[in-house]
């Protein structure tokens, strides 16, 4: 394992979408997440946080350490668990679980910590991310909130955004008895025909040394997660997404050099002269304003 | 008060949710203490010291939004972990699967909040021989000025960032400036953790008076 990261992180993801759905919203039949008021796309951290997990998963495939707790996958292990117990490996009801904690609480008083640091040892995402271990009340055992130290804001794009509503058919029909009656089903899906988002986050250097230990090589991990997000995650809902612009502060200190608020603002993204309709990447400008942001903050464009 | 900060947060939304409506999450109008407190917190804190919260200044009118999302509704299971930790079950099985464990739920959300959240602590009986109020006071100041913080503090969920500088300013201006009063109801004041086994909530009547919610001598109800 390499070392606990140092210092403190702020970071802007610009990404974009090109007739595709970035994030559906289920209040709204699956149309793309768009702020009422000012017509703006969103998509919501928990969207990006699937992209980064499904990432490490898929290169990292289960290795020790950096497994993810959250997964998409049919649960196995619900048998697995309730045959381990039949089994009397261990206590059968929960109850005894209970008790024994109980007892293992009064012999050794470290014990919520001694788990929460093998969750956080073993699970990339919560060492990332955090996780709510439950507070086993009956047991005084709280290993409580894990608070890791990346945190994601929603995305929100530069410009308001459409949302188009796109008819398809489809010949196969699913029921015979529909099959008498027609020959093709009607189909709907939204698309945003072009959507430049802005995502902002942060990475406390404090809570990875206190909480979790995520470290330096867990931070590179994250880096090449977030530039590679949407690059194994083509489906027929997304149309074509990518991470454009990755741009990470890196303070001097572990508590940090400057309010985060001004690094972000110093990051300009605007729309080109003669643009009224962006369809493309190149319709933006991006420019980081470095008279605005302290010499001891590190700049780095990493896409 | 030689101790008392005043402190600027602002930020695109906010959620700090009301108890009695956690599932589908909604919102209170304003900023609680408690939350007020766990920005201060984020910033600086020392067992050594306890933040109280004196007045709670509401810039901007309050808006809501609203926010659905796939949500997972289970949490790690310590007995689970224990097990693991014994060598007696695969790590890789302790995972959950959102197929089965996802829900949709709503946030009800506010949006573009600004407050001034104005407070003061108090030493407690943690404090070391060489902490002294001016001590901490200098380290608070200093990281204010500086946006330093332990986390970056947040607006009652940690996907709501909370922007936070220093206010200098000496009057403050509010969107309720002209309304004498507005009855907020009850609101949490904060959690009540002197039994670390049976942490209780503790309410207040929260009123707003021209923009601001003052939390001086008001009265607790458990």
């Amino acid at each position: 394992m390499s070392e606990v990261i140092k210092n403190r992180y702020e970071f802007v993801v610009l990404f974009d979408v090109e007739n595709g759905n970035p994030n559906g919203d289920p209040d709204a039949g699956n149309m793309p997440r768009i702020d009422p008021e000012s017509g703006l796309g969103l998509v919501t951290d928990v969207c990006l946080k699937r992209k980064i997990r499904n990432y490490v998963e898929t290169v990292k495939e289960d290795a020790e350490g950096f497994q993810i707790y959250i997964k998409e996958d049919v649960p196995l292990n619900r048998s697995d668990r309730e045959a381990c117990r039949s089994l009397g490996i261990e206590e059968t009801e929960d109850k005894k679980v209970t008790e024994a904690l109980k007892k293992l609480k009064k012999s050794d008083p470290d014990t919520d910590l001694k788990l929460k640091d093998y969750m956080c040892g073993n699970f990339y995402d919560i060492r990332t991310f955090g996780a709510v271990m439950t507070t086993f009340v009956k047991a005084s055992l709280n290993c409580g909130q894990v608070r890791g130290p990346v945190q994601i804001g929603f995305a929100r794009s530069i410009d308001p955004v459409i949302s188009q509503e796109v008819t398809i058919t489809r010949v196969a029909i699913t029921t015979e008895k529909d099959a008498e009656n027609k020959s093709t089903e009607m189909g709907r899906k939204s698309i945003v025909p072009y959507g430049l988002y802005r995502a902002e986050g942060y990475v406390s250097a404090n809570l990875a040394r206190k909480v979790t230990g995520f470290s330096e090589e867990d931070l590179e991990l994250l880096w090449e997660a977030i530039i590679n997000m949407f690059e194994n995650d083509h489906s027929a809902a997304r149309g074509k997404m990518a991470v454009r612009e990755l741009i990470v502060f890196k303070h001097s200190k572990e508590l940090g050099d400057c309010p985060a608020y001004k690094l972000f603002d110093a990051v300009e993204v605007k729309r080109n002269e003669g643009v009224e309709y962006p369809r493309k990447y190149q319709d933006y400008t991006v420019e980081i304003h470095e008279e605005k942001i302290p010499d001891s903050v590190e700049v780095k464009r990493m896409v | 008060m030689g101790v008392g900060v005043k402190v600027r947060v602002w930020g695109n939304y906010a959620l700090f949710s009301r108890p009695e409506m956690k599932v589908e999450r909604c919102s209170y109008d304003v900023m609680t203490p408690s939350a007020a407190r766990g920005i201060l917190e984020a910033v600086y804190w020392h067992p050594g010291m306890r933040w109280v919260i004196d007045k709670i200044h509401v810039v901007n009118p309050v808006r809501f939004t609203s926010v659905r999302r796939n949500e997972v509704k289970s949490k790690i299971l310590a007995g689970n972990v224990l097990q693991a930790y014994n060598g007696k079950k695969d790590p890789r099985s302790l995972y959950i699967s959102t197929k089965a464990e996802i829900v949709q739920r709503a946030s009800l959300l506010l949006r573009d909040v600004e407050y001034v959240i104005e407070a003061h602590f108090e030493m407690t009986e943690e404090a070391n021989e060489t902490d002294n109020p001016g001590k901490f006071k200098d380290i608070i100041m200093r990281r204010l000025r500086r946006g330093e913080c332990f986390h970056m503090p947040y607006f009652g969920c940690r996907e709501f960032p909370a922007n936070f500088c220093l206010c200098e300013e000496g009057e403050i201006r509010t969107a309720y400036d002209d309304v004498e009063e507005k009855d907020l109801g009850f609101m949490l004041f904060d959690m009540d953790y002197s039994d670390r086994n049976n942490i209780q909530p503790m309410f207040f009547r929260a009123v707003m008076k021209r923009g601001v919610l003052d939390l001086r001598d008001c009265e607790v109800i458990r």
